[in-house]
């Protein structure tokens, strides 16, 4: 089987954003089939001052490594997917995620993430979301293993 | 190039591939007893109910958890003396018909989001010491005995032949069944078992299979340990964690049990079903941060496990060297964790159970074993920790890929790497002096450094020798004194003095010379000379925190019991000190690390659902441990005389020792027992070693009397009732025995303090009966 070796990943066109927030609503919906976005959304946009920032997974795939029972694995698409069915809830991969964006609602006790559906790039009246395609390698992050700092 | 994301299938150890016919092995099995039971559920950490397999009867039965029992001993090690109290007698000793074999879990055990939560202890009474031995470890079996429906299983009886006993969580029986062809070896056996348990043949499956074994060493010798197996999916093989210390493989193979397997139906994160999930995974996620952005500054623990303390020990002078007479040596540097770190595996998870993100279970994958039955072979070595280089060093053994092979066969024949390292460094020494020798140890050539004769004395010891040494030296450091004394081999207390054991057992690696307070930490203990009370060499000696034999005691009241604490619960004590929050160390008690107390407190309160605080916690170790030193003292030996350690523990044994810390020992003289300068020059090094010995000797006895009062105990070591039933230890059988027992003493008169005090000094209470009053 070959290996992916690009993914999409979303981009945020800051300047677009208004603070809807119809992204994080779609995302909810795919994840927990709800409109309530925050918690149960796998993209977050915050709100700095005048500007809006967004915090979503990029893919970079270092919780694969933290995973003691192979419920994170990287896709045909290059997408890191959590499966759900496998996961057991540690939370090794919601601590260690360098930028947090691995989610954990109360809902449930396993983590999700984005998956790239595109779905919030849909809900966006303003086109401030994009998905574009990157090389894994530029991206690939391994969990640190040095000895030493 | 370090590389990751590796998908598990294609994950490779380069290990030698077995073929085994596992149809073939398991069709020879014959059921003995079968045993369906309803499956249950677990509420807030409890199964709420134990289970007795007798293999003499082969009868099996479920035994009811009361609230009384959880109140009072909260669970795992409290559950376990409690169901020994319940089923031996004080003149049961290990291969006693109704010794038990214990393995428990605690309420905490087998939560995933807390790192160090897959914890068992296992109890019996030990070979080595003849009482209650305690022992912790991690792997799969403690979570999975849980999700499988026990709290505990405890094992009485012997069996006539080999026998597995399976506990399928999947279908909900227990089944006895013999097993005539399966290795006895741990490392094969393990995996064997995994294959033929698990319901489909892939990884997942092999995954909810933890096996219980201990190899060939445990049935010839009384160090024999416990392997708890961990499937690894991108190994592709069995792991191995070991309850080590005290004999419980001895007392495993003694019943002829060659496996406990359990099995799971399924694992999630809430299998203990938590009160409050929400709240779990918040202080589970806080702990894997803190170790995400500070564990490279601090321990290194996910780099190299807790083999960074070799070069922390050297040194501080504390790594033992040579049987303990130097702590620090020349050579040490070539067994210091960089050389580990190159060997091990890196990247993929380490933790003994899921979500351990502490990750300290390192390997080593494909090492080609040197010596034995499995020469030429390439396996995952598990390990090795601190306490196996610091064996190493003892033995004088400074290569890491021997330190390796010698952590290989310990592990596969079931033997405890510590109480093995300790006693060959003690004969070592023996050898040296000519006490033992090449005839006397029947043609091994035991002298310091000689790896091939290590390796040759474990495998003798696993083929059952029948010469006198090794049948000895299997026994450990004790009996070998006795023996060596017997033959009038040797001055006696030499040989008393140099063998690193009290209470029977091993001491585990660390030179207590100059630290008081960890001598106590050996010695004041319950089940023998193990780390795992107290560890207080830097508190002591470095940062000179606890000077005053109050403070001292004040140590050793709370941290054994805070410690105690996580083998009630089913924990593992590394994430609570081998990391720290960032600004511990402006906090008002940095050794106790506040905000992990805090954490656990909020970690047992959110499985639980009560709410207890921080004293609370303290409180429900108090009552397990002073129940496990009246067992002690019931069982003959639980007072002061027990706990009497070998003076090499306390200072210099020997010249070449005390030349070799002149500077320090002279000064000492002068600035601690008001010597003058001239009177110290003028003194032989024998008669300075005489006046330190006796000082020495009276500042352990002086500290054993703090000790002693600060726990509640009688002047001779023995807990007095009014503490118990200060404790809510109410159990009139135990009580009127401690009465007894104090009586006794008192008509001996032993109830009196054991140090000389001199002008000035004081004992703890002037009235040596001070509990009567209470």
């Amino acid at each position: 089987m070959d290996k992916p070796t690009t993914v999409k990943i979303l981009k945020f066109n800051q300047e677009k954003c208004n603070g809807c927030l119809e992204c994080e609503k779609a995302c909810s919906q795919i994840h927990f089939k709800t409109k309530e976005g925050k918690d149960k959304s796998a993209i977050k946009i915050i709100k700095k001052g005048n500007i809006y920032e967004m915090n979503v997974c990029d893919q970079r795939g270092l919780c694969i490594d933290m995973c003691p029972v192979g419920a994170l694995t990287r896709r045909k698409n290059g997408v890191v997917l959590l499966d759900k069915n496998i996961c057991i809830g540690c939370q090794a991969c919601v601590g260690f995620c360098p930028i947090n964006a691995m989610r954990k609602s109360d809902a449930r006790i396993e983590p999700f993430k984005c998956i790239s559906c595109g779905s919030c790039v849909k809900a966006c009246p303003e086109q401030a979301l994009e998905l574009v395609e990157v090389k894994l390698d530029n991206i690939k992050q391994v969990v640190y293993h040095k000895q030493g700092v | 190039m370090v590389e990751g994301q590796i998908p598990i299938e294609e994950y490779k150890t380069g290990n030698t591939k077995h073929k085994w016919d596992n149809k073939k092995m398991k069709s020879s099995h014959k059921i003995l007893t079968k045993y369906t039971y309803k499956k249950g559920e677990i509420q807030k950490g409890y199964t709420n109910r134990t289970l007795h397999i007798n293999l003499t009867t082969n009868e099996v039965k479920e035994k009811k958890i009361t609230e009384d029992m959880k109140k009072k001993f909260t669970g795992g090690r409290g559950f376990g003396l409690k169901l020994l109290w319940d089923s031996i007698k004080p003149t049961t000793r290990w291969n006693s018909e109704e010794n038990e074999l214990i393995i428990t879990t605690g309420p905490l055990c087998g939560t995933t989001q807390y790192p160090g939560s897959g914890k068992s202890l296992c109890l019996t009474v030990s070979p080595s010491t003849n009482i209650i031995c305690d022992s912790n470890v991690g792997g799969f079996f403690g979570p999975y005995l849980k999700f499988a429906g026990f709290d505990a299983v405890e094992i009485q009886g012997k069996a006539k032949k080999d026998v597995i006993l399976l506990i399928d969580g999947e279908e909900g029986k227990i089944t006895i069944e013999t097993a005539p062809n399966e290795e006895t070896n741990s490392h094969i056996l393990a995996d064997q078992l995994t294959y033929m348990y698990a319901s489909e043949d892939n990884e997942r499956s092999r995954q909810k299979i933890s096996v219980v074994s201990a190899g060939k060493g445990a049935d010839h010798s009384f160090w024999g340990c416990l392997n708890f197996s961990f499937w690894d999916i991108r190994r592709k093989t069995a792991r191995l964690k070991q309850a080590g210390r005290g004999g419980l493989g001895t007392v495993l193979r003694d019943k002829k049990i060659k496996a406990i397997v359990a099995k799971v139906e399924k694992i999630s994160g809430v299998s203990n079903n938590p009160a409050d999930p929400v709240k779990l995974a918040r202080v589970g996620t806080k702990i894997h941060k803190e170790i995400r952005d500070l564990d490279r500054y601090q321990c290194n623990m996910r780099a190299v496990g807790t083999s960074h303390l070799v070069e922390i020990m050297d040194a501080y002078d504390l790594l033992p060297t040579e049987n303990y007479r130097f702590g620090c040596f020349p050579k040490a540097s070539k067994i210091y964790s960089p050389h580990f770190y190159e060997l091990f595996t890196k990247v993929i998870p380490d933790g003994c159970w899921h979500g351990c993100t502490m990750a300290c279970a390192k390997t080593v994958d494909g090492f080609t074993v040197k010596t034995g039955p499995y020469k030429g072979q390439r396996v995952t070595v598990d390990g090795p920790e601190y306490e196996t280089v610091g064996c190493g060093s003892n033995m004088s053994l400074w290569d890491p890929l021997w330190i390796l092979e010698f952590n290989f066969y310990c592990d596969t024949y079931g033997l405890d790497t510590i109480s093995t390292g300790t006693g060959i460094a003690f004969y070592m020494e023996m050898y040296e002096y000519g006490i033992l020798n090449k005839k006397r140890c029947g043609g091994l050539e035991l002298c310091f450094g000689n790896s091939e004769a290590v390796m040759e004395l474990l495998h003798r010891i696993a083929n059952g020798d029948k010469g006198d040494f090794i049948k000895t030296a299997a026994k450990g450091i004790r009996r070998v004194k006795d023996w060596m004394i017997k033959k009038g081999w040797g001055d006696k207390q030499l040989i008393e003095d140099t063998g690193m054991e009290s209470k029977g057992l091993e001491y585990s690696e660390y030179v207590t010379k100059e630290s008081l307070a960890m001598q106590g930490g050996y010695g004041l203990t319950l089940k023998g000379p193990q780390h795992d009370e107290a560890w207080l060499i830097f508190m002591d000696m470095v940062n000179n925190a606890i000077p005053t034999f109050k403070d001292k005691a004040e140590a050793l009241h709370y941290f054994p019991m805070w410690r105690t604490w996580f083998g009630l619960n089913g924990l593992c004590k590394l994430p609570w000190n081998d990391i720290e929050p960032a600004n511990n160390a402006e906090t008002d008690e940095p050794a106790k690390v506040p905000e992990h107390v805090q954490s656990y407190v909020e970690y047992q309160n959110a499985v639980t659902g009560w709410n207890v605080d921080k004293e609370e916690i303290i409180l429900q170790s108090e009552r397990c441990y002073n129940w496990q030193r009246a067992m002690n003292v019931w069982m003959g030996r639980g007072r002061r005389k027990d706990d009497w350690i070998p003076y090499r523990s306390m200072g210099p044994v020997t010249e070449m020792e005390y030349n070799s810390r002149k500077e320090r020992y002279d000064k000492q003289l002068i600035e601690k027992l008001g010597l003058s300068e001239k009177q110290v020059e003028n003194m032989s090094v024998s008669e300075k070693m005489k006046t330190l010995y006796d000082y020495r000797q009276n500042q352990y006895q002086k500290l054993a009397d703090a000790v002693y009062y600060r726990r509640g105990w009688t002047p001779n070591g023995v807990p007095t009732p009014q503490k118990m039933k200060q404790l809510g230890m109410d159990d009139s059988k135990i009580l009127e025995m401690l009465q007894q027992k104090i009586n006794e003493d008192k008509k001996a008169g032993f109830n009196v303090w054991g140090g000389k005090y001199s002008k000035g000094e004081k004992p703890p209470s002037n009235d040596p009966h001070y509990w009567e009053k209470w």
